[in-house]
């Protein structure tokens, strides 16, 4: 059996992966989305409520903040992207503020002081839907959805041109990526057992944010790098001298921004390794 | 004479109080190699961003094979074979090599079932089989996995050529292909386009390149300030007074009697 804090860390790497890809879906294809803390609340409040007041069971109180947060992901996709750049990072924020906020005021969501999830997923349940939603996400970057999605990412124009439905790809992927921030939010309710508006901050939209930025947009790595380093570095930096690990985290990723400014995996990078493996393996 | 592949007619556009194109017609007949001229900022790409529609036209009509196009969605007029390059390359510069030629194909290949594929993990797919043949026909020598920013602007300009062609187009546009190429790279562009127009492709370009014109053109269309001065052979264009002085000058204040 695992450790109580080597699971810890498991259980939170597991819900920080969901969560990034989810945001990565938007980035792939050029939209920043710096709400995600709303899509991930929703998926959390939606599972909660279908399990605590509705009975389903936990596979279909897990579905119902799913497909809750995808909903929402696809209705709010239509003003976000009337929007465009900056404008666009705004409005996604503001979004994830209004949701907080309607958690907040509403009593049978438990308002300020949060609510109890009775039913209990393990962490083994954590890592098969980690691993299915990587699965996923490869799979579509290595398909044509993801080259268009990437195309759209670097010219809009061109890829109407092109033939691409651009509005489409935009819409598809803030509904996908809603789901599987809800998918990280319903998850973490049945794991942690307690959740409150006050965890889906503003801080952790613009952690996620930053996972997927400073892993790399450009290929399906990236999330899965930036998550993984964002989670792992402070608890490998607790070994060593506690009160300075936030300073030498920050210093990293500085460096990591000034460095490697397209994100840390790009698609170069990736193309070489293969190349290397390739030409090692060949012989 | 065969019917028109392209119909541009009576076509205006102004931007605010600019008039950009005034009353512009000419057509191009199939497997023609039409070439379109002028100084600059007379209004040839402006011609192309309306033939792709990236701007509405304003008044005038467009018809590709019959079909009126004028107020068609940008997106529906590439499945009907109207494809282009750009005067400054525009290809997406984090896809790789072929990634940018496959993006050429997407409108034959946009069903679901060929969305959902991971051509990636597939070595033998005849999407990317095909991608690989055309790179080879026009002779491009590079890794197609290598991302397209980091390569040399001749090779960019063609794998342009190459991606606007994947599209099986009728009529094909390009904006200043030669534009940036030496003399040798420039002759090597005039055979590829020589050969894909004796495979029925109609070519429309525009280009400062005056050998180049006349080495690959049958017809050409020259634009001044927005309104078709000339129209005729390359041969012609050279003698005629009101082209020579829209690109030289000329003694009185008004050329236009000669239009």
């Amino acid at each position: 059996m695992m450790g109580g804090y080597v699971e810890g860390i498991i259980a939170i790497l597991c819900i920080n992966l969901m969560f990034a890809y989810g945001v990565y879906l938007t980035a792939a294809s050029g939209q920043l989305n710096l709400g995600g803390a709303g899509f991930q609340a929703i998926g959390a409040y939606v599972a909660g409520v279908c399990s605590n007041s509705l009975g389903f069971p936990i596979f279909f109180s897990v579905l119902g903040g799913v497909l809750g947060a995808g909903l929402i992901g696809f209705l709010i996709s239509f003003p976000v992207l009337r929007t465009r750049g900056v404008y666009m990072v705004l409005a996604t924020f503001a979004f994830a503020l209004v949701v907080s906020g309607v958690i907040l005021n509403t009593d049978f969501l438990g308002g300020a002081t949060g609510m109890v999830v009775t039913a209990y997923t393990p962490v083994e349940v954590l890592i098969l839907a980690t691993l299915l939603t990587i699965l996923l996400v490869f799979w579509l970057m290595a398909s044509r959805i993801g080259l268009v999605m990437r195309a759209v990412h670097d010219d809009d124009v061109v890829s109407e041109i092109m033939g691409v439905n651009v509005r489409g790809v935009q819409v598809f992927a803030f509904t996908l990526g809603g789901a599987l921030a809800g998918l990280s939010g319903a998850l973490y309710a049945h794991h942690y057992s307690f959740i409150e508006a006050q965890y889906f901050s503003a801080l952790l939209s613009i952690f996620v944010l930053l996972f997927v930025l400073i892993g790399g947009t450009q290929t399906a790595w990236g999330p899965l790098f930036g998550a993984s380093f964002f989670t792992l570095v402070p608890e490998v930096l607790r070994l060593g001298d506690t009160e300075w690990r936030y300073v030498i985290f920050g210093i990293l990723i500085v460096l990591m921004m000034i460095f490697r400014p397209e994100g840390i995996i790009t698609r170069t990078l990736v193309h070489r390794v293969i190349m290397v493996f390739n030409r090692s393996g060949g012989h | 004479m065969s019917d028109p592949i392209l119909q541009i007619s009576n076509v205006s556009k102004s931007f605010g109080g600019l008039k950009v194109l005034e009353d512009v017609s000419f057509n191009l007949t199939p497997g023609q190699r039409f070439g379109l001229i002028g100084p600059n900022g007379a209004g040839k790409t402006t011609v192309f961003n309306l033939l792709s529609g990236v701007y509405a036209v304003d008044r005038g009509s467009v018809v590709l094979a019959g079909k009126d196009i004028t107020n068609l969605p940008i997106r529906e007029r590439i499945g009907l074979g109207l494809s282009r390059s750009f005067q400054n390359i525009r290809l997406m510069p984090h896809l790789s090599v072929i990634e940018n030629v496959l993006m050429g194909q997407h409108c034959q290949s946009s069903q679901i079932t060929e969305m959902l594929k991971p051509i990636n993990w597939m070595k033998n797919n005849k999407w990317k089989q095909r991608a690989m043949e055309t790179l080879e026909n026009a002779g491009l020598k590079v890794d197609p996995g290598s991302t397209v920013g980091e390569l040399p602007y001749g090779v960019r300009k063609k794998i342009e050529v190459v991606r606007a062609l994947m599209s099986k187009p009728s009529v094909l546009m390009l904006d200043e292909p030669a534009a940036g190429l030496n003399a040798r790279e420039t002759s090597e562009l005039a055979d590829f386009l020589h050969e894909i127009s004796t495979r029925n492709v109609t070519l429309l370009l525009v280009e400062h390149d005056m050998n180049f014109i006349h080495a690959l053109c049958e017809r050409v269309a020259v634009l001044n300030f927005g309104s078709k001065i000339f129209e005729g052979t390359p041969k012609e264009v050279n003698r005629d007074k009101a082209v020579l002085e829209a690109y030289l000058g000329t003694s009185t204040l008004e050329a236009s009697d000669a239009a």
